[in-house]
């Protein structure tokens, strides 16, 4: 899996991802700077954590619109894979890859401990590797983590079992349905608050996060 | 433009000798601009007028030192080639006027101290003390202040992993916020900021000049009043974007040769800066203030010579490398310009306009800057506590301290700060004595803490500053790091009254004793006078920052009990019940003399624990200090949700409750073995309890309580006090 992972401006958990990476793909990731507009022979984009230009304007606007965006919507188009995680989701979905918006968490707080997730579906490139209803624990950081869209959305998320993750121990951001990831209908791009790269050291309290990665290295 | 005279110099802060002097230097009337520059490098922020005679009694020197007090921030050596780059900041007087963005700018302040001298930030700490819970003004301080170090420290991406607060009335006009960033460098790759190279571009790098902050250096060396209010705009505004792109971009920079010196522009912005990294060179520097980037129009050279704009670094470049940086600057989207030349005058030349604004000797700005042996006037020594007692059950006393303001779960506020963003954070907030990070590619990791205790300060100003720093080391000791250095935050009232300087002298006192006696030197510090509200004072806090290493952090340990372990308290249990806070909470008196500092026992004790952890021999330990044995107890058994009964013979609460020092409790596997090991070493240790499986704390007729309800009472206040 030749992966590359976006840097913007103010993005900053980069370097975790690449560690897990590196861990699991036994490869280096490409880092990939956002003016820069190639991603051909790459066949994963991820997109990390951050303040990507501060947050200022909304989570993820200002990065949606730089010019690797062109490039990573090209990807998708072409059936690649993509991995956007926290500031990550809010690109994708600000950029139009995936539906619904994160709003402010409904406590107005940043929230930063671990959270429970469940995997609504193991039968995707992103979590092969795990049970369908399997939980496990992933650290959450973000002050703009609730997910919300409209009802019909909503519903067709659920129709279509687009929901990758959610919530299994409290709603905490006030996220509509505990959703705390989803799926493109081609189920080859993946949104999630929560930091799986956090997790995949037993040193650093646990592995719970390593299944997404060895998912998809053996993809 | 106002008359430069000894009035307008008053109002800027320089009495009348200070200005006699200025006016010496200069053979002239300084200008307007001169005098601003004189006065904010001669205040007691930038100058350490009252302090330095003191300060310089700390030990600051061991093999493992590679740069004490003198430079941006202290540096250590690690191992592996890494240097640790630590320092410890006030940011008090702006934390009370604008909560939020006196925190969030403490915090960009300090990380910029760091990541100037070459260090990747991995670590951010903070010492809170806050006034009066009961105040309205308190929640409103203490709600900024935890946004504010969230808001700056999140968005910078280096993970805040832990800290201390406290609360107490003394502190009701006068918060203090202390950060603390600690980074990590190769040893070959440590920037300093002396100038060097005759003709050499002096180089503006980050956000634009704008008219915050001026005279902030100034405001932070007087005392509050009522018109405190009226000093908003001396607080900055923090961008911690611009932060985050002047961090990557430096550390960009500092792969090439590109880079002579360095320094933020911190307190003083410009002025301090541009001297500083001068007179350390020995050479002089020409500013062409024409070509700094301004935020604003109709700037003038004063104004931008004070402000204090958050973000910007100042450096000298090789010439021939000047391009190549302007480059990588530009590629992080941040203003760069060359404002002037490295000169060979020892002068400070600032031109505006076609016009010299300020032309002013750099060695008698610096030398001749006033250095004050103020009276002393020594704390009396308290008098010891009389016996005291109390009737209330153990359990219930547990239960009212346990959820008091100072001893009460952190939980509120350290669930939202990033611990985790670096993926290095092996221990975090609350799950050892002191945070553990590693570094990154190694099996090693840093050991983190802040410490003090005021309400033992303020008793025993010699006593409290030694505590303060055996407190750090016991908690770094406690995870089996071995502690190597200290920053200190010197928090005190007006150094021109003699019992103020008093404490300071005392605190310091007792804090060189105690870091000789550990060899634990003082890296790095600063020092934050005036923190008084209508002439009432603050505790005295002299807050230690420390640094330890493990070398395998899969050795460290954190406090979580386990079921099948047996506990053992390490050091002698004597009942010390002066100054505590069962003594506060529970008798409401704030009395007596702190617990008595027995720095060979503290080491001999310490010692022994490290060993035995590093032995493999110790499952969770815990070090005895805030509250006594039976809280440090209750808060183990909280960390690994895991009771225990209690069997050693005293039921009193000054055994149960006391403060004495150098005490540790030890989760073991084997508690014959741990207790037989201690024998031989002539260690004081005995077997209190055993953690039998149930989900409660008991003791014979005197402790029953379940883990759920000292939960309850421990996770209450902060989600109650904000819930309203």
């Amino acid at each position: 899996m030749r992966t590359a992972i976006l840097l913007f401006p103010g993005i900053n958990r980069e370097r975790d991802m690449a560690i897990a990476v590196r861990q699991s793909f036994g490869a280096e990731p490409k880092m990939v700077w956002h003016k820069e507009t190639d991603l051909s022979g790459i066949d994963l984009v991820i997109i990390p954590g951050g303040f990507s230009f501060g947050d200022y304007l909304r989570c993820g606007a200002m990065a949606a619109q730089s010019p690797i965006m062109r490039a990573v919507k090209d990807h998708a188009a072409r059936g690649g894979y993509v991995l956007g995680v926290c500031n990550g989701f809010q690109i994708l979905t600000e950029a139009g890859l995936l539906p619904g918006a994160l709003l402010r968490n409904a406590g107005l707080r940043f929230l930063s401990m671990d959270t429970m997730l469940r995997v609504e579906r193991a039968d995707t490139v992103f979590t092969s590797k795990w049970e369908t209803g399997a939980i496990f624990r992933a650290p959450m950081a973000h002050g703009d983590g609730n997910y919300a869209a409209d009802t019909a959305t909503l519903d067709r998320l659920e129709g279509e079992n687009l929901v990758a993750f959610r919530y299994a121990d409290g709603n905490r951001n006030g996220a509509a349905r505990d959703i705390a990831g989803i799926y493109s209908p081609n189920l080859r791009i993946l949104g999630l608050m929560p930091h799986p790269e956090d997790l995949v050291d037993p040193l650093l309290g646990g592995t719970d996060g390593k299944p997404l990665f060895d998912s998809l290295a053996a993809a | 433009m106002k008359t430069v005279d000894a009035t307008l110099a008053k109002s800027f802060g320089l009495n009348a000798e200070e200005y006699a002097k200025v006016l010496e230097i200069m053979g002239r009337t300084p200008s307007f601009t001169e005098l601003g520059i004189f006065s904010v490098m001669w205040s007691e922020h930038c100058s350490y007028k009252s302090s330095r005679v003191w300060l310089k009694e700390l030990p600051t020197k061991a093999p493992w030192v590679i740069h004490g007090p003198g430079e941006n921030a202290g540096v250590i050596d690690i191992g592996e080639g890494m240097a640790a780059i630590f320092k410890m900041e006030s940011h008090n007087h702006p934390s009370f006027i604008e909560p939020y963005q006196g925190a969030a700018t403490g915090v960009g302040g300090i990380l910029r101290d760091v990541f100037t001298m070459g260090a990747r930030p991995i670590a951010n700490l903070n010492a809170l003390r806050f006034g009066d819970p009961a105040l309205p003004v308190t929640k409103r301080v203490v709600d900024g202040v935890v946004r504010g170090i969230g808001g700056y420290g999140n968005c910078v991406g280096v993970p805040t992993v832990g800290g201390e607060v406290n609360f107490h009335p003394a502190y009701n006009g006068n918060p203090l916020v202390n950060a603390m960033t600690v980074g990590i460098a190769a040893q070959d790759k440590i920037f300093l900021s002396a100038a060097a190279g005759i003709g050499n571009p002096v180089v503006y790098v980050g956000s634009k000049t704008g008219r915050d902050g001026i005279h902030g250096a100034t405001m932070a060396s007087t005392e509050f009043d009522a018109s405190s209010e009226e000093k908003r705009p001396t607080v900055q505004v923090g961008d911690p974007f611009t932060e985050k792109l002047l961090i990557e971009a430096c550390l960009e920079l500092m792969q090439t040769d590109a880079i002579v010196a360095i320094q933020d522009m911190g307190a003083a912005g410009l002025t301090s800066s541009s001297v500083e990294m001068a007179g350390k060179g020995g050479v002089g520097i020409e500013l062409i203030l024409d070509d700094v980037p301004q935020r604003e129009t109709g700037m003038t050279a004063y104004e931008m010579m004070l402000s204090e704009s958050q973000e910007r670094m100042l450096l000298v470049l090789k010439p021939e490398r000047a391009e190549m940086a302007r480059a990588i600057i530009a590629k992080w989207d941040l203003d760069y310009a060359i404002i002037g030349h490295i000169t060979d005058t020892g002068r400070i030349i600032v031109k505006h306009k076609g016009v010299v604004e300020a032309d002013i000797p750099l060695d008698p700005l610096a030398e001749a800057a006033p250095l004050y042996r103020r009276p002393i006037a020594e704390t009396p020594k308290p008098a010891p506590l009389g016996p005291v007692n109390s009737d209330m059950r153990l359990d219930e006393a547990l239960l009212k301290l346990i959820a008091s303001p100072d001893l009460c779960s952190r939980r509120w506020i350290f669930d939202q700060y990033d611990s985790t963003v670096g993926g290095q954070t092996v221990k975090r907030p609350a799950q050892a004595d002191a945070a553990i990070v590693r570094l990154e590619g190694t099996n090693r990791a840093l050991a983190l803490t802040t410490d003090c205790t005021p309400r033992y300060c303020v008793a025993d100003p010699e006593a409290g500053g030694a505590q303060a720093v055996v407190e750090a080391w016991r908690n770094i000791t406690a995870t089996g790091a071995t502690p190597l250095a200290v920053t200190d935050n010197m928090n005190f009232g007006n150094p021109e009254k003699p019992e103020i300087m008093g404490q300071f002298a005392a605190a310091i006192k007792g804090m060189a004793a105690a870091c000789t006696a550990l060899d634990f030197p003082v890296v790095s510090g600063n020092v934050s006078l005036y923190n008084e509200t209508e002439g009432k004072g603050i505790l005295p806090t002299p807050a230690i920052g420390a640094v330890g290493v493990i070398e395998d952090a899969s050795k460290a340990v954190g406090l979580a009990l386990k079921p099948g372990h047996d506990l053992i308290v390490i050091g002698a249990s004597k009942g010390e019940l002066g100054r505590s806070l069962w003594l506060r909470e529970i008798l409401g008196q704030e009395t007596g003399a702190p617990p008595a500092i027995d720095l060979a026992a503290e080491r001999r004790n310490g010692d022994f624990v490290r060993a035995q952890i590093l032995a493999g021999n110790v499952a969770a330990c815990h070090d005895v200090s805030d509250g006594g044995l039976l809280v440090a107890v209750a808060e183990m058994a909280l960390a690994g949700d895991t009771g225990a009964a209690l069997t050693a013979p005293e039921t009193s609460h000054a055994f149960w409750f006391g403060e004495e020092q150098a005490r540790y409790v030890l989760a073991v596997q084997d508690g014959a073995k741990l207790l037989a090991a201690a024998k031989e070493a002539g260690i004081p240790a005995v077997q209190i309890g055993h953690a039998d499986g149930a989900k409660s704390l008991t003791h014979s007729d005197t402790i029953a309580i379940s883990l759920s309800q000292l939960r309850e009472a421990h996770e209450r206040f902060f989600p109650a006090w904000f819930a309203l």
